[in-house]
């Protein structure tokens, strides 16, 4: 049987029967269907055109490079010689770092805001932490080294020396400056992307949900998991926006990041990132290679959030079982 | 109902946009941050005398140099003039102007210590080489007799950006140390082989304000502002000069001979007894030829003002005067400039 | 009936540990809310701090100042921020929550699929790449710099948050109420657009807004596309001032003129989301 509109999921059922002799009419279904895929295939269209004007913009340097631009680790604009291999780790720690701490503080503060809060203060404080959401990045920048950067060198960072410095991630001078202080910025910076999403994914799925845990003698808490779990793929969703953020940020990790291409293992050192590097010379870039070679960067970046994605799909296809609809209780 | 509003936004701005008003002339410029006190105040001042708009946007150098290329522009600003590489990537000819000078300087943070200190050049690029890395080395102490120094460690600060800043200062440590040349050249970014970085004039500063012993190389204007203390550096002459507009000044005066051929060259390490060695002049980029006159000659126009007229505006704002003779060089640049193949300078100083 | 994870009715004997980790879980989440408040309570009262002195009806009704010179405002930025991201909003709003709608009800679609991808991807891009991107799609051949420029870099970057966050509350509408609409013989574009959609109204809501806030502040993607302008303009094929942009400026400068006026900068681009999304709030208000 083919419908006359399109068939959305095994729950839903349109009813429209073609007979063998009406001639096949474009119906307003069909419009709105072809109305909403082309608005997607807009945004297919926006990563391509981005993608190509950044490889337009990196073909010498890919002429010039090759695949040494991948593990070399010289970043030379005088000598013209250029490796993007510190950059590509820099972003992946920090990133890291970010999600480790946003996630699970994003999520129980989700949590707290929708099942615990009384809905008044939550919806309040749930404001605010969207507001906060547009706060430009410079300005963040700037709180990070007149406000946490202090608070690392003299707090933190020593204390984290002291009692973790047989660990090689906790060695080295207290600067302010680093990775460390880059990734806890970039965390304060996601958890409203966490929080936010995850709060009205929570407040959106029924209540019959909660009711029947708690009717079933669950604590609070038990029936705050059962909740978690079925909102489970939307908040892995959450999380990949909040990753893809951490990804790209650029302007208040440029600030607190130290700025050097030199590998180390130690958080507590400077470092670089992918967008931090394109930030801070492509407006001073005058040499073509130089140029290129942080067009390139940036087509490394795409790369390096195709990969991620990608690899976020899979463990969400495995979290959910191939599930992707939930809470379908009426 | 958001829908409403939406539309009455945009129904709004739609309207504000209806007809431009045909008006004075209007140009756009982009480039160097460090002039970019002194050119908001001139284009303000201007605007006032004669009407003339001139949007300028500090983007950096090398982009400003992108979008004179590119046209989008009618003028660029650069701290760091074009190669002669860089000049034959340009579509049509360019010359530079420059407009002022400004002082790099040495800020440094050290606690509880209020002497002067004393660098020579070996010892500026030993430190930003990493090969000095206290502020008691004996090489230092040498350079400061009857000073006990702090034994503190020496943290090097640099830009992280990519700025003018950097290719004067770097330009400086390649014309007095052979293996700083070898080991990272001069250019607006280069590989530092130590030390930390901030973002900006204004990152490196707060780097250096908030961290003991460190010492970064920042504009006048920041070390003042943030009332960071500054180390005279011995200049060519011998002398330890202490950083300032004058003594940059000085430096081109210094240099006059040379820029009079090739208004590029660098002015550190200046010979001038009371120069400031680490010193740079920044540049307005103009196409020798403009396709659209009107534009062409306004240009003209402001560029004779503010090298006379505006220099009066430079001391205030902590840059360095052009002195007579470079003044001199830019009048005689200026009576190149054409539009569409005429002479402007005639039509602009009857 | 619920579709999570199967209750378990424990003996009687185990009760104080479900007692425990009750409160330990919910003490938890307050914990969690108050560390997520903290940072963001500090940077508000820094901003605060530095920023309210400097906020006056001349902050923004005047025009920028050079140096030195009292009295500067940032009234050409305000109306400018204001246009550009309403440019971008105008774009990315109907097209992403369209494209929201199609991942949710069409989501088993291979189309749909790469889309999800591929709005992922965007969110990753970094922002000064977006402007150099557009820069070389409208910049170039238009010739100069504009605010439509600026909308369309906004828009770009606004895109995959109000994407994937309609998809997701879109998603979260129970089956019924289509089916519902369905069986009363509406047509399926009727069932979503009058139907589905409003009912994920706060949602969809609070996914453009999100979008919206993190794309006033943006800095990097207007430096390549809007440019900044001094003067004022409100021409959409011209060069116009941002705040973004124009705080970006006067905090690298050495004046402490210019960093207070960028921190009083800062604290009305807050200002001007907060009345912006309390206002669409209020709009939008589900009456139950």
């Amino acid at each position: 049987m083919t419908a006359g509109a399109p068939t959305r999921d095994a729950t839903m059922v349109t009813v429209r029967e073609r007979t063998p002799d009406t001639r096949r009419r474009w119906s307003a279904d069909d419009a709105f269907a072809l109305a909403l895929r082309l608005a997607s295939l807009a945004v297919l269209a926006a990563v391509l055109l981005l993608i190509w004007q950044t490889w337009l913009g990196s073909r010498p340097a890919i002429q010039a490079y090759g695949l040494r631009f991948l593990t070399g680790t010289a970043w030379d604009p005088v000598a013209e010689k250029f490796g993007a291999l510190p950059y590509v780790v820099g972003t992946l720690v920090t990133s890291g770092i970010a999600l480790l701490l946003a996630v699970p503080f994003g999520i129980g503060a989700a949590v707290f805001l929708s099942e615990i809060a009384p809905p008044r203060t939550g919806a309040v404080i749930a404001f605010l932490i969207e507001l906060l959401a547009s706060i430009p990045s410079i300005v963040y920048g700037l709180w990070g080294v007149f406000v946490l950067a202090p608070f690392l060198r003299t707090l933190v960072e020593p204390w984290l020396i002291k009692h973790l410095g047989f660990l090689p991630l906790f060695q080295g001078f207290p600067f302010g400056l680093g990775i460390l202080p880059a990734g806890l910025v970039l965390a304060i910076m996601v958890v409203p992307t966490v929080t936010s999403v995850t709060r009205e994914i929570l407040r959106a799925l029924p209540d019959s949900l909660r009711g029947a845990a708690l009717a079933l003698g669950a604590t609070r808490a038990e029936a705050i998991g059962v909740t978690l779990d079925a909102a489970r793929p939307g908040i892995l969703g959450a999380v990949i926006l909040a990753l893809g953020r951490a990804l790209g940020e650029t302007m208040a990790v440029t600030m607190l990041i130290g700025n050097t291409n030199h590998l180390s293992w130690s958080l507590l050192g400077p470092g670089a990132t992918m967008a931090s590097v394109i930030a801070n010379e492509f407006t001073e870039a005058v040499g073509k290679l130089h140029l290129a070679a942080l067009f390139e960067v940036a087509l490394v970046l795409f790369l390096v959030t195709l990969v991620v994605n990608a690899a976020a799909r899979l463990i969400v296809l495995a979290a959910t079982g191939g599930r992707r609809d939930v809470a379908g209780a009426a | 109902m958001n829908s409403t509003i939406r539309n009455g936004l945009a129904a709004l701005a739609l309207a504000a946009t209806a007809v431009a008003p045909a008006g004075a002339q209007q140009l756009t410029g982009a480039g160097a941050t460090f002039p970019y006190p002194i050119y908001s105040k001139w284009f303000d001042v201007y605007h006032e005398k004669t009407g003339v708009a001139i949007n300028y946007q500090s983007i950096g150098s090398g982009a400003g140099i992108q979008q004179v290329k590119a046209g989008t522009v009618d003028f660029g600003a650069s701290d760091a003039a074009l190669s002669d590489a860089a000049l034959k990537d340009m579509p049509r000819r360019v010359v530079h102007i420059p407009t002022v000078g400004g002082a790099v300087v040495l800020a440094y943070n050290l606690p509880g210590f209020d002497g002067r200190i004393q660098l020579t050049p070996e010892l500026v690029a030993g430190i930003y080489l990493g090969d000095i890395t206290a502020w008691n080395d004996k090489r230092i102490a040498a350079a400061n007799p009857g000073v006990t120094m702090p034994a503190a460690p020496i943290l090097a600060v640099h830009r992280s950006d990519g700025s003018g800043t950097t290719n004067i200062f770097t330009l400086y440590l390649s014309s007095v140390s052979s293996r700083w040349k070898d080991v990272a050249g001069a250019a607006t970014s280069v590989s530092w082989p130590s030390g930390v970085g901030g973002k900006g004039n204004d990152g490196v500063a707060g780097v250096v304000k908030q961290t003991p012993g460190a010492i970064g190389y920042v504009e006048l204007a920041y070390a003042k502002q943030n009332q960071l203390p500054m180390a005279f550096v011995r200049n060519k002459a011998g002398k330890y000069v202490d950083p300032s507009a004058a003594s940059v000044t000085a430096a081109m005066t210094g240099v006059a001979a040379q820029l009079a051929k090739d208004v590029r060259t660098p002015i550190v390490n200046s010979p001038a007894p009371e120069a400031w060695p680490i010193s740079g002049l920044t540049f307005l980029i103009v196409y020798q030829d403009t396709k659209d006159a009107a534009k062409g000659l306004a240009l003209a126009r402001f560029l004779d003002w503010a090298i006379h007229d505006g220099q009066q505006y430079a001391g205030a704002l902590g840059y360095a005067q052009l002195p007579e003779a470079i003044v001199k060089v830019n009048e005689g640049t200026l009576k190149l400039l054409t539009g569409g193949g005429k002479k402007l300078m005639a039509a602009a100083n009857p | 009936m619920s579709r999570g994870r199967p209750d378990v009715v424990l003996p009687a004997g185990v009760h104080w540990r479900r007692r425990v980790a009750n409160r330990v879980a919910i003490g938890g989440c307050v914990l969690a809310t108050a560390l997520v408040v903290l940072p963001l309570g500090l940077l508000v009262l820094r901003l605060l701090e530095s920023g309210l002195h400097g906020l006056s009806l001349g902050f923004f009704l005047h025009m920028p100042k050079p140096v030195g010179e009292p009295g500067g405002g940032m009234a050409n930025a305000i109306v400018g921020t204001l246009i550009v991201v309403g440019i971008g909003a105008a774009i990315a709003v109907p097209v992403g929550v369209a494209a929201g709608v199609y991942l949710a009800e069409y989501g088993r679609e291979w189309l749909s699929g790469v889309v999800r991808y591929t709005a992922d991807v965007l969110a990753g891009a970094p922002s000064i790449v977006v402007g150099v991107a557009v820069f070389g799609l409208l910049v170039m051949p238009m010739g100069h710099f504009s605010a439509l420029a600026g909308g369309v870099a906004l828009a770009v970057i606004m895109l995959p948050t109000v994407v994937r966050a309609t998809e997701e509350v879109v998603r979260l509408v129970p089956a019924s109420y289509r089916q519902a609409a369905l069986a009363l013989g509406a047509p399926g574009w009727v069932a979503t657009l009058r139907v589905v959609l409003p009912a994920a109204r706060a949602g969809v809501t609070t996914a453009a807004l999100l979008a919206v806030a993190r794309a006033s502040g943006e800095t990097a993607p207007l430096l390549f596309t809007a440019l900044g302008n001094r003067f004022w303009s409100v021409h959409l094929d011209q060069p116009i001032a941002t705040l973004p942009v124009m705080i970006y400026d006067y905090a690298r400068a050495p004046y402490s003129d210019w960093n207070s006026q960028a921190w009083t900068g800062a604290l009305t681009l807050l200002v001007l989301v907060t009345v912006l999304s309390a206002l669409m709030r209020l709009a939008t208000r589900n009456i139950r």
